[in-house]
């Protein structure tokens, strides 16, 4: 690590005013790493984990409301979810291992828009709005390309808001080292028609409109026999190339059709 | 998890599953390892590391970074070979087939004029502070012309490769042989069939839960130097601290290894920092320690396995094997490591015979050079690359035969009334039933169920299989003799030193070392149950060359059969002095005095000592004449061995494939390990559950890859190298039968490799059996999601078209 300010703000709005000459530390699963390898150098890091607002679960209605600050492992275990929106529940309930779920935030992950992060998936599958402290931004705008989103410097994401859908399940394949996703696909049926969102496979999540098409006709697991996306551009790593990815899609959107499709 | 830990016998003695003594200070967080120590007036090291896989040295500005804060110095290789650092050693020698001699590259402690791998040290920047050696070792001016390099065996083996040492022509730096290739190549003309497989034994980081690190420290006074270093084997590391690399007097270096955090092999080794800890502790005249962190270890910590072999076995068409004809290429990496070039070969060969009769063996093996870091033994080193040889191939033959595995097994083993048994390969096979092993691993995993399990997966859509492999290893080095003949620098035996004090209590000073095995327990049972004082009045002293008189360290599954045996041999030294002091005291001869239950005793009468008595008796000599007898009681002996030991088994392994994603899973895995007498089963089921657990890994998870082109190395943490976890683990059902060692007193083999030498094929047969039914022919390991998907559409592919 190199040297940094600390500083660890009591109010949403002195954190955004620190905010804009530093960077946000959240939970610190991704962050922290990055500072020990010396990949980073921030000048000062803002804590937001002092910050109450920014933290826990609200069902209004016919919207979930999470704050930035909620740690996977609340959202996995948050009886209230589980009624209304379980796919959140089963979603945080996948990612990476107990210590990580224990200190990882939402916020913290949806800002870092990893390709291989799950949370991403949720945002754009149930076209949650992000809201921050300058504008809320539709989730279908949100996420720009590998690790960029619409985010300005210094801009604090609060909170997200994911409209309950009437089904939906994620079915994730993780990577067996990172255990991150390789192919997560959520897959909704939302007031606005089928939603599959893919991330793992690309670069950015992304949604996938023939499955969506399919399925719309006919919401099964069989409607998606013989579709596969096209492998150009996809990921390509030690762990699977981009044709591996490319049917990883497929079959986890079938799994992902067939739960939701349990569930009622 | 295990069939046998539950009906041990109570007590403490041998066989007991005593709970280990040392986790009470490891499950508490009171272990003392290296990097828990803290030294006064202590500095830090960093070790700067080339990026660069091969290239030429330009130059390594070094101005800024000495004038950085808190720095005290900057040192570079020509710093350490001008103030008189020897090179690395390789305590290993072995001749090309055509008698030469092998070559041997030059291994500085850190690089002079070239770079070889990525990882290989540069510079060493020594300052107050962690953070500041580190904030300094990036003002350096590291200036290298990258030159053309080559990671993988296939690329250095290829015409045209980029050349490494110039002594390595075609990057090839030893070719060895061992075997009658006249009487194979016979055998194989008269062969009915002949099975084939090329394999790939992929190459694996070992990973041990504590990274390595090193403190030294150097008393001006006195001259004499202090290193507290992550070892497995702290006298070795002395001898070659005072006779190649630091070279200053052996009784002026004291070695310390401390409680270490897992070695597996990787920590048996003389590594640079060992050197550079010592050598800076002098120069800058403060105590210099070094901690690798994780990323640091995957690229310095010597790797393990990474051979090519093309394998054929000869046979008649009802399944007996004529003949095994073996050529392997082994990757070394850059340089040589202390026992690089005897981990292919002598520790690999030798046991291509595996549990079977076979008549005529030839195998010849490339030693073959690359720009990645040097290749050594890691847990089994050699024999689980000897036994995935021989238990792939023997599955292959009896699928081209139409042979169940389990039988074409059964028709080649040694028969168990052929021991002493010598293979076509010089090993005498000391003692061993094969057949039984292989009939309770059967029975225990329900062999005959298979088919009927088989097809209920097959109702789920999954693809299951069962693959058997009866292991055989050569554990316990060494007989001197054989080792020294062989290729070896020094002998390897063991010694230990048994304390009595004036009390009672016992104190074992001990040459193995532990590193996680436990044998502050295990070696207490030992003297425990001979000399009939309570466990808790023994203590196991190890790893300190100022504290225990000799000793060659722990590896090899050497530690119960060759350090358990000298502490044998020194215990009968003192029931032996024992009973002459006895005999004076109970004014008895000698010869009338027996040591029973605790107790000397006269035989026919009620007289006698407690043990307690007689300690104190030896430490007052007033009635027995200590001009005849020397006062005190304390005995050293030394042990070695006539033969090497040979643990033997059968592992079964049974798993799920989805043919969908290409992810197996391991549902059920049986063992039955012969590890001769057993002196705590609650250990050795835990040795067992974790060499399984690393052979599962090797097999489904662990792979070190690097980039093709550039010799990068791209698993290079834990987001890529699959470590295996507890959820890729089933429940293991393990179970021994016991054929002592004849040869040793206590009658054990050894225990530490097995799981990760037999586990390995006994998946990788699961996997191709599953696959079979698809139409898939072969896998190479690791059997990745990725990699058995690809296999699933490859071949079913023509039958699509
Ligand atoms: C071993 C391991 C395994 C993992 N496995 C998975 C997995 O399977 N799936 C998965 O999805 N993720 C996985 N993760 C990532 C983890 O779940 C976290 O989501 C991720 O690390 C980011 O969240 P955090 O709270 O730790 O953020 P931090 O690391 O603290 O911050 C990440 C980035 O987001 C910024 N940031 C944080 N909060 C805000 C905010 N409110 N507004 C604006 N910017 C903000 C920070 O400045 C920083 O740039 C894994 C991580 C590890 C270490």
């Amino acid at each position: 690590m190199y040297e940094f300010e600390y500083v660890r703000p009591q109010t949403v709005a002195t954190a955004v005013e620190q905010g804009g000459a530093g960077q946000y530390l959240a939970g610190g699963m991704t962050l922290l790493p990055t500072l020990k390898l010396r990949l980073a150098q921030p000048g000062r890091l803002v804590d937001l984990n002092a910050l109450p607002e920014l933290q826990g679960i609200r069902v209004d209605g016919n919207v979930v409301r999470i704050g930035a600050m909620t740690r996977h492992a609340d959202v996995a275990r948050s009886a209230e979810l589980r009624r209304a929106a379980p796919v959140l529940a089963e979603l945080a309930g996948g990612i990476g291992d107990p210590h990580v779920r224990n200190r990882g935030t939402i916020g913290g992950s949806v800002a870092n828009n990893d390709p291989a992060a799950d949370y991403p998936a949720a945002v754009l599958g149930l076209g949650a709005t992000v809201v921050t402290s300058a504008r809320e931004i539709a989730g279908d705008d949100f996420f720009t390309g590998m690790f960029s989103t619409a985010l300005a410097a210094g801009e604090l994401i609060r909170r997200i808001d994911f409209p309950v859908p009437k089904r939906a399940a994620y079915a994730k394949f993780p990577n067996p080292a990172s255990r991150y996703a390789m192919a997560g696909v959520l897959v909704a049926e939302t007031a606005g028609g089928i939603r599959v969102a893919v991330t793992g496979a690309g670069p950015c999540v992304f949604r996938v409109p023939e499955f969506e098409a399919a399925l719309t006709r006919r919401f099964a697991p069989e409607a998606l026999d013989g579709l596969e996306i096209p492998s150009d551009g996809l990921n390509q790593d030690l762990h699977g190339s981009p044709e591996y990815r490319a049917a990883l899609v497929t079959v986890m959107a079938q799994r992902a059709v067939a739960h939701a499709a349990a569930r009622g | 998890m295990s069939a046998t830990t539950a009906d041990t016998p109570a007590g403490t003695g041998i066989g007991a599953s005593v709970r280990r003594v040392e986790d009470q200070r490891f499950i508490t967080g009171r272990g003392s390892y290296v990097d828990d120590l803290e030294r006064p007036g202590q500095v830090h090291a960093h070790v700067v590391r080339s990026s660069v896989a091969h290239g030429e040295i330009r130059r390594i500005g070094t101005d800024a970074a000495r004038a950085a804060p808190g720095v005290l110095g900057v040192y570079v290789g020509e710093d350490l070979r001008a103030d008189g650092i020897g090179d690395l050693p390789c305590g290993w020698f072995v001749s090309n087939i055509d008698g030469t001699p092998m070559f041997s590259p030059s291994h500085p402690v850190v690089a002079v004029g070239r770079v070889r791998y990525v990882g290989e040290p540069v510079a060493v920047v020594i300052a107050e502070t962690a953070q500041q050696a580190r904030d300094a070792a990036e003002l350096l001016e590291v200036e290298i012309d990258d030159l053309p390099a080559v990671a993988t065996l296939e690329r250095a083996l290829a015409p045209g490769a980029p050349a490494i040492w110039d002594g390595a022509p075609g990057n090839v730096s030893f070719h060895w042989q061992i075997g009658d290739r006249a009487a194979v190549e016979s055998a194989f003309a008269r062969a009915d069939h002949v099975a084939k497989l090329e394999l790939v034994n992929n190459r694996l980081v070992c990973n041990a839960m504590e990274p390595r690190a090193a403190i030294g420290e150097y008393d001006a006074g006195r001259g004499e130097y202090t290193l507290w270093t992550t070892s497995q084997n702290p006298h070795v590391i002395r001898i070659l601290l005072a006779t190649v690399t630091l070279k200053v007097p052996e009784h002026k270096i004291r070695v310390i290894s401390p409680d270490v955090g897992g070695g597996f092999g990787s920590k048996a080794f003389h590594y640079s920092e060992e050197v550079i800890a010592a050598w800076a502790a002098r120069r800058v005249g403060r105590p210099v320690r070094w901690t690798a962190d994780r990323s640091e270890a995957f690229v310095s910590d010597r790797h393990g396995r990474d051979h090519l072999s093309h394998v054929e076995l000869a046979c008649t068409k009802d399944g007996r094997f004529l003949a095994l004809r073996v050529s392997t290429a082994a990757n070394m990496g850059a340089y040589y490591s202390t026992f690089g070039p005897a981990i292919p070969t002598f520790y690999y060969a030798p046991l291509l015979s595996g549990t079977y009769a076979i008549p005529a063996i030839y195998c010849d093996v490339k030693g073959v050079v690359t720009n990645t870091v040097p290749v050594d033994a890691y847990r089994g080193a050699g024999r689980p690359e000897a036994t995935y040889v021989i238990e792939r191939i023997v599955d292959r033959a009896a699928r081209d035969l139409g042979i169940d595995p389990a039988e074409i097994r059964r028709r080649n083993f040694v028969p168990k009334d052929a021991f002493p048994y010598r293979t076509a390969l010089t090993l005498e096979y000391d003692s061993g039933d094969y057949a039984q092993a292989l009939d309770k691993a059967l029975a225990l995993a329900d062999y005959a169920g298979f088919p009927a399990r088989k097809q209920a997966s097959a109702a789920r859509g999954k693809l299951r299989g069962i693959g058997l492999s009866s292991y055989i290893e050569a554990c316990g080095v060494g007989p001197s003799k054989i080792i020294m003949t062989s290729g070896g620098g020094s002998g390897l035996f063991e010694s230990a030193c048994v304390r009595v004090n004036p009390s009672g209590s016992v104190v074992v000073m001990t040459g193995s070392h532990s590193h996680g095995q436990g044998h502050e327990t295990t070696f207490a049972q030992l003297v425990s149950e001979r000399l009939g004082v309570p466990l808790e009045s023994v203590e196991v002293v190890h790893g300190d060359t100022g504290r225990i008189q000799f000793g060659l360290g722990t590896y090899g599954s050497r530690s119960l059969a060759v350090g358990g045996s000298a502490i044998w041999k020194a215990v009968d030294k003192v029931i032996a002095k024992g009973k002459k002091i006895a005999a004076h005291v109970l004014e008895a001869a000698e010869s009338d005095v027996r040591f029973e239950n605790g107790r000397f005793v006269v035989a026919g009468t009620d007289r006698g000592l407690s043990f307690p008595e007689l300690a104190f008796t030896a430490h007052a000599p007033l009635r027995f004449p200590s001009d005849e007898i020397e006062p005190g009681l304390e005995e050293t002996a030394f042990y070695d061995p006539s033969n090497f030991t040979f643990p033997a088994g059968v592992h079964v392994c049974e798993l799920e494939i989805d043919p969908a994603t290409g992810v197996s899973e391991v549902v059920r895995y049986t063992v039955v390990d012969d590890f001769g007498t057993v002196v705590n089963p609650m250990i050795v089921d835990g040795q067992v559950h974790g060499g399984v657990a690393q052979g599962i890994g090797q097999a489904l998870l662990e792979n070190c890859v690097y980039d093709e082109d550039s010799a990068q190395l791209v698993s290079g943490s834990f987001v890529d190298y699959t470590m295996p976890r507890a959820d890729d683990l089933p429940t293991l059902a393990v179970d021994y039968i016991v054929t002592p060692c004849p040869h040793n007193p206590i009658g054990a083999k050894g225990c530490g490799e097995a799981g990760a030498i037999a586990a390995p094929p006994a998946v990788m047969n699961a996997v191709v059996d599953a696959l079979a039914a698809r139409g898939v022919g072969d896998v190479q390991m690791p059997a990745t999601p990725h990699r058995v998907w690809q296999a699933l559409r490859a071949a079913a592919k023509p039958a699509a078209a």
